[in-house]
This record gives structure tokens, sequence and C-alpha cells, in this order.
């Protein structure tokens, strides 16, 4: 029954919906708006603890930017690689959704494996070289509490775009989907950009 | 009507395959059943956290004597029935947690969100039917989590509901380790459930309306629960942010919130009182959309001022940003920010005060029929109207200073959640018979009315005598403080009526459940009301309607002169409205 109501929910007649087109969409647009409460919670978090510290170190000194701009360069890309996998499913391409979409899958675990070395990378060497860990600084905590939950997002957003790439070579879905998915995306990419910006630029 | 949508416009015919025991009463996709599963879930809360509030008011007025019955409980929760500190600072972390968390929000959101919003909005289910049914299954768990605090070493979390900072951010500070993180876990949980709620709702509100549904034709009801699920959505992730910051403090040995490792305690503060004044209105937004359908209905009037309930609504949840920091008065934050913070709040007291005079200009005049959910919800307007009240006396600073953390406070948001508990019963009395087709004992409803309304103002109002005496709140026995003994008077009378409220409630019990066995079978529209559920057969069945209903007027059209009867509903069509609908 779940999923003839589903069905026939959206063909039956409605007063002006918001996205005729898909439910779907809407939800996503109305979860984003929370998941953008919950990332500024932690960014104003963020702020206020290191306004009140006394001995915050420069992030740029601790971090080193060049890796993270790479990552950064690879989720803009990915970003890219998403809108043209939407207008090839649009166009009814699906070697390029294949191509296009696994490429945007790509590029988030590429960010992801980049992530899990810059940590480990920073856990093992930098952070005991300058006398700084999860436990004894907040600039640590904060860091990792931030790039750890925004990494979260990118992994289930991995997953996510293979679910839908399944789905779309098995013809269950169509672009849509794919529109859907990329709103996620692109908000994994730019919340990506304000962390990158506050947590290692500044 | 969009024409995308016209073109779809053919009617499909519902077509109900039968569905096994499980898949109709527990892994229920439909929102008639799942809006019941939050009610039952609720009212199970509502009896653990009702004992907990009188085991308390046992301990203030007879401190540290055997609470009757309870001698089975083991050390060192209890002392044969004696009741120790740190038990009660457990017992008032977890009243209000529960009263707060998992009655009136799964009561009130949970259930009569579900159940209300595709029938009133004219629709067959939800947006996201299957999403629906996780809401509920990870509501269920997190309830089950926060039980199950009770049962682990240390007891449940007892840092109290706000659990501020420090206090709660190192197991050493109160002595529970275990009870504050599933505390924590549980709400995360709470926030995860209500997430995929309001998403829900506002999706299935915006886009799946019936045709002529337009936004300022929906019943108050569903517009209080469309902004509650927006300030749910923007509220909860706050507190979820939050309460993993707090864990990672707990269990990982951050310091966040612990000043020693360079953390604010007063961030803690901030965030948790800009999720948690939303979160009031969250509560008391929906007791008032029921209360509004409740009065006009039984005054079979239209509702005064449909717009500017709607608009007062809105500004309530614009102007609940803006004023968390009036839980903050005394935490040092600079006094210009109070004032600030002062001005914001009482602003807040116009479009509350909106409301009520429109409540009474819907009584005014009509013809008013006093049954069990019209005397309930003239109760909330009432205890509303002294807890609002009460309200603008906290908000300005000097006088809160004063009476901070003092049983004023006790009193007033008693008055403001606790009173929600009458538009709860009212809205519970008012739609039973559409939610399990059989209506209930309208003299046991009322002698339920008399007896709640009686002994929650005698428990309540003397309160507000004992906090500007300078009854401080939270503490374990008042008798260790000479300048209260002349108060303890009150404190028993407030026991005694606390007792007596808490057996005013087995009227309800048995009416409750007697009606659901053995009620009278209730037909469509026992009330005789306008809006778009009692259309429906009593219960719904799966997909609500035949043919989904379309909408000529707006839900208040009572003692219509176009019409012989009082009542109008939303679609029938007249005579001369069918040229305009073609037109629409």
């Amino acid at each position: 029954m779940s999923e003839a109501a589903v069905m026939h929910s959206a063909v039956e007649p409605a007063e002006t919906p918001l996205t005729p087109e898909s439910w779907g969409k809407l939800g996503m647009w109305v979860f984003l708006a929370a998941d953008a409460m919950s990332f500024g919670c932690l960014i104003v978090g963020y702020g206020l603890l290191r306004h009140a510290s006394a001995n915050w170190p420069v992030p740029s000194k601790v971090l080193g930017i060049n890796l993270t701009a790479l990552m950064t360069f690879l989720l803009i890309c990915s970003s890219v690689t998403m809108v043209q996998s939407l207008s090839a499913i649009k166009a009814n391409d699906m070697r390029g959704l294949k191509k296009f979409l696994l490429l945007t899958i790509l590029g988030g675990a590429a960010f992801l494996g980049l992530q899990a070395y810059e940590w480990t990378h920073l856990i093992t060497e930098r952070l005991p070289e300058v006398g700084l860990s999860f436990t004894t600084h907040l600039f640590a905590a904060t860091f990792f509490v931030l790039t750890g939950f925004h990494g979260m997002h990118v992994t289930g957003g991995v997953i996510y775009n293979s679910c839908v790439l399944a789905a779309c070579l098995r013809g269950r879905y169509g672009p849509k989907h794919v529109e859907i998915a990329g709103l996620y995306w692109h908000f994994v990419d730019l919340v990506w950009i304000l962390i990158f910006t506050f947590v290692y630029l500044i | 009507m969009s024409d995308s949508v016209t073109a779809q416009a053919h009617a499909v015919p519902a077509h109900h395959e039968e569905l096994g025991f499980w898949r109709t009463y527990v892994f229920s996709t439909d929102h008639k059943m799942i809006g019941r599963q939050f009610l039952f879930l609720g009212l199970f809360m509502l009896i653990i956290g009702g004992l907990l509030a009188m085991m308390m008011r046992w301990q203030l007025a007879w401190p540290e004597t055997e609470i009757p019955l309870m001698s089975w409980v083991p050390e060192p929760y209890m002392y044969g029935g004696i009741l120790p500190p740190p038990t009660y600072n457990a017992f008032f972390t977890m009243h209000a947690t529960i009263m707060i968390f998992f009655v009136v929000m799964p009561i009130m959101v949970g259930c009569f969100g579900n159940f209300l919003i595709p029938l009133m909005i004219g629709t067959r289910d939800m947006a996201f039917p299957r999403l629906n049914m996780l809401s509920f299954w990870v509501g269920l768990m997190s309830g089950l989590v926060m039980l199950s605090s009770f049962f682990v070493p240390g007891g449940p979390a007892a840092s109290g509901w706000t659990a501020y900072a420090p206090l709660s951010a190192q197991a050493a500070f109160t002595g529970v380790n275990w009870g504050q993180h599933l505390w924590i876990i549980s709400l995360i949980l709470l926030g995860i459930s209500s997430l995929m709620g309001s998403i829900n709702y506002i999706t299935t509100i915006v886009n799946m309306r019936a045709p002529g549904m337009t936004y300022f034709r929906m019943p108050l009801v569903i517009w209080s629960l469309f902004i509650t699920a927006i300030l749910l959505l923007l509220a909860l992730p706050v507190l979820t942010a939050a309460l993993a910051m707090l864990l990672f403090d707990r269990m990982f040995g951050t310091s966040f919130f612990l000043p020693a490792g360079g953390g604010e305690p007063l961030l803690w503060q901030h965030l948790f009182w800009f999720f948690g004044h939303p979160e009031v209105y969250v509560l008391v937004l929906p007791a008032m959309g029921v209360t509004s359908d409740i009065l006009s209905t039984f005054s079979r009037k239209p509702i005064f001022g449909y717009h500017a309930m709607a608009f007062s609504m809105i500004a309530i949840a614009f102007l609940s940003w803006v004023v968390w920091g009036h839980h903050m008065f005394i935490s040092g934050m600079n006094p210009l920010l109070g004032t600030a913070f002062m001005m914001s709040t009482m602003v807040i007291a116009i479009p509350s005060a909106i409301k009520t005079f429109n409540w009474l200009g819907t009584l005014w005049g009509g013809s008013i029929r006093f049954t069990s959910p019209m005397l309930f919800a003239l109760g909330f307007v009432s205890n509303f109207l002294i807890g609002g009240l009460s309200g603008i006396f906290m908000a300005s600073t000097p006088v809160d200073i004063f009476i901070h953390d003092t049983y004023y406070i006790v009193a007033h948001f008693h008055y403001v959640v606790a009173g929600i508990i009458f538009a709860l019963f009212a809205a519970i009395y008012y739609w039973f018979p559409k939610m399990f087709g059989r209506t209930m004992n309208e003299a046991l409803g009322k002698t339920h009315f008399v007896l709640t309304y009686t002994f929650f103002n005698l428990t309540f109002f003397p309160m507000h005598i004992l906090g500007v005496g300078g009854h401080m709140r939270r503490i374990y026995n008042p008798t260790q403080y000479d300048f209260l003994q002349p108060l303890q008077g009150i404190n028993v009378f407030i026991t005694m009526s606390a007792l007596l409220l808490g057996l005013s409630q087995l009227p309800f019990i048995v009416n409750f459940i007697g009606s659901l066995i053995t009620g009278k079978k209730a037909e469509r529209n026992p009330w005789q009301a306008n809006t778009l559920e009692w259309t429906a057969p009593s219960p719904p069945p799966h997909g609500n309607y035949d043919a989904i209903p379309v909408v000529y007027r707006g839900p208040y059209e009572y003692s219509s002169p176009e019409v012989k009867e009082d009542w109008l509903p939303q679609n029938r069509q007249l005579g001369t409205e069918a040229t305009a609908a073609r037109a629409h």
C-alpha cells in the first residue's frame, strides 16, 4: 500500500504544489535547511570558542593549505560533473550519465581518501609536533568535529550517489532522482568551501 | 491550479489490498496508524512523567519520609522508599525531559500532526510514508533509550533537562555516567525522528493540499502544525549539534563546555536556549491551533480574525528565534544585550495577546456547546492567559533577577507547558471518534475536566507565592532553610493537590480504555464540524477518501446564512459556487 499511496499521491490533483514534478525535491530542500542549521551551529560554536581563546594558533601554519586546496578543487570538480550527469540523463544519454556520475563518486571518494591521509598525518605527526591534541586544545577538537561532520556527509553522499547510479542503470531512477542527489551534493560542496575558509584560511 | 496537475487530475481509484497484522498495526506506513502509535507512546510516557512528579512532590511536602508503595526500589536509588538527593535530581531531570520530549511532542506533534495533516488538507497520506514510519520507530527507540537510563548504574541523567555545562559535561559532577550518555544519545535520536517528521509535514502541506485548499483555507490547527514543523526543523539540529559536542566532552575528553580546558560553559547555554525557546513554541503552537478549531466549532461561529490568527502564529515563530537570552539574564551577559532580549520578549506578548483576544472574540455571542473538548479548550485558554501574563513579569530583567530559579518560574512554565495538557485532552476528546471510530463518554469527560482544572490550579497557582517568597527551584528539602519554614504549609497543600491531580486522571483512563472497547459507534461528523476529516468515514480507511475532496471555502463557516444547518463543510458545493469552482 505504501508504494501505491506514493504512486497515486503523485498524480492526484492538488492545490498549487511547489514542486509538482517530485515531492522528494522539496523534501531534500527542507532537509538541507535543517542540515544547514546543524553546520551553522558547529561553525558558530567554533567561532565563539576561537574568539574566546587566548592562544589559538594560526591555522595555516599548523594545517598547511596545499593539500586541502587540492581537496577543495576535487570537490568543486565533482560538483561540475554532477551537473553534467544531470544534463546527460535529461538528454537520455545513459553512457554520459554513467561516466559523469562515476566521476562525481570518484571525486568524493578521492576527497575522503585525502582527508583520511590528512587526519592520519595530523594525529600522528603534525599535532604532537606543535603540542596540540584533540583533548588538550580546542583548536584540534573543533577541527576534527567540523571536518569529521563534513566528512560524514561526503561519505553519505558517495554512498547515496552510488545508489542513484545503480538505480538509474537499472532504469528505476530518472532525471528527478539525479537532480535531488545533486542538490545534496552541491550543498556538501558549498559547506566545504565555508569550512575551508573558516577553519583553514582565516 | 497549475496545468501539469490538471493534466494529471484524472480520478485514481484507491485500491486497497488486505495487509497482514504486522503491516497494519506495527510496521504501518499509514499516517493514521502512525499517529495512533505516537498517541499510545505519549500516553504511556505521561504516566511515568506524572508519577515522577508526584514522588518529588511527596519529598517536598514531607521530606525524607517513606513514599507509599515505593519501598521495593533498591538502594542506593531509594532507601526503603525514602528519596535520596541524587535520585531527586534524577527525577526532576527525567520528569521535564519525558514531559517535553516524550509526551507533548509525540502527542501534539507526532500524533495529531500525523493524524490530522493529510485528513484535513484532503490527501491520502503523507508525502513520504516510509520515512514517516521510520520517524516513529526512531522516536520509539529514543524513548526506550531514555527509559533504559533508569536501569544503568548511577541512574538516569541528573543535571536538569537543560543539562547546563559543566555540570552535565563531566560524570564526576553529578555522579551520573551512563545515564547522562544515554540521555544525550536518546535526544539525538529524537532529533533525527523529528527531523524526518518535519520534512514530511512541510512537504505534505506545501505540495499535497486538495484542490481549492489554498493556504488561507487551511484550518488553523494545520497552520499551527506547519509552523511548528518549520520551527522543529530549524531548532532541533542546533540541539543535536550541541549534544554531539557535549557527548565528545563526556566520552572523548574534549572541553567545548569545560572552562578548565579553555571551553565556554555559556556557549552551551546559548546553543541550548537558541534551540530551547523555539522548542517552547513547538510545544504551544499546536495547542493554540487545536484550541482555535475547537472553540470555533463549539461556539458555532467563524473564528474571530482568521488571518490575524495565522499571521500572529507566524510572528510568534519569527520572534521565537530572538528571545532565547531571557533564560540567561543572570548568566552575566552584557546588560545591553539583556535589555534587547527583554524587549524582544515583551514584543512576543503582542501576537500571543492577539490570539487570546481572538479566542474571546470567537466565543462572544456564540451559541456555545459545553462538550468535553470545548471545556478543555477553554481550560487551555485560561491557563495560557495566566502563564502568559506571568511571562511578561519575568521578561523584565529587574524582576527576573529577583525571581530567577524560584518556584515563580516553575509556576509560570507549568501554566504554559503543563497547561498544554488541556489542549492535548481537548484534542483527544475531539478527534477520538475519528481516530478510533467510537465516541467517548461525555459525563466522564466532564468529570475529568472539572477535577483536572480544579487541582491543576490548586497545584500550580500557589507556586507563584512560594516563588515570590524566595523558594528556590530544584531544591531537595525546603525545611532545611529557616526562611522557607513559614511556606512549608503551602508545599504540603501543593503536594496534596498534585496527588489529587494525578488521581483526577483516573476518569480519563477509564473513559479512554472503556470507549476503545465498548464506546458507541461514531458517525462521520459527530460534532457537526466543517473541516475535511469529518467527511471521511470514522475511522477513515487506508487512503482516507474515495475521491480527493474539492474545497470551496474556509474551515469556519458556522451559522452561515447560505444554508439552513449551522455548519457548512469545506467541500460542500453550493449552487453559485459550482461556476466559480470551474473558473478556478
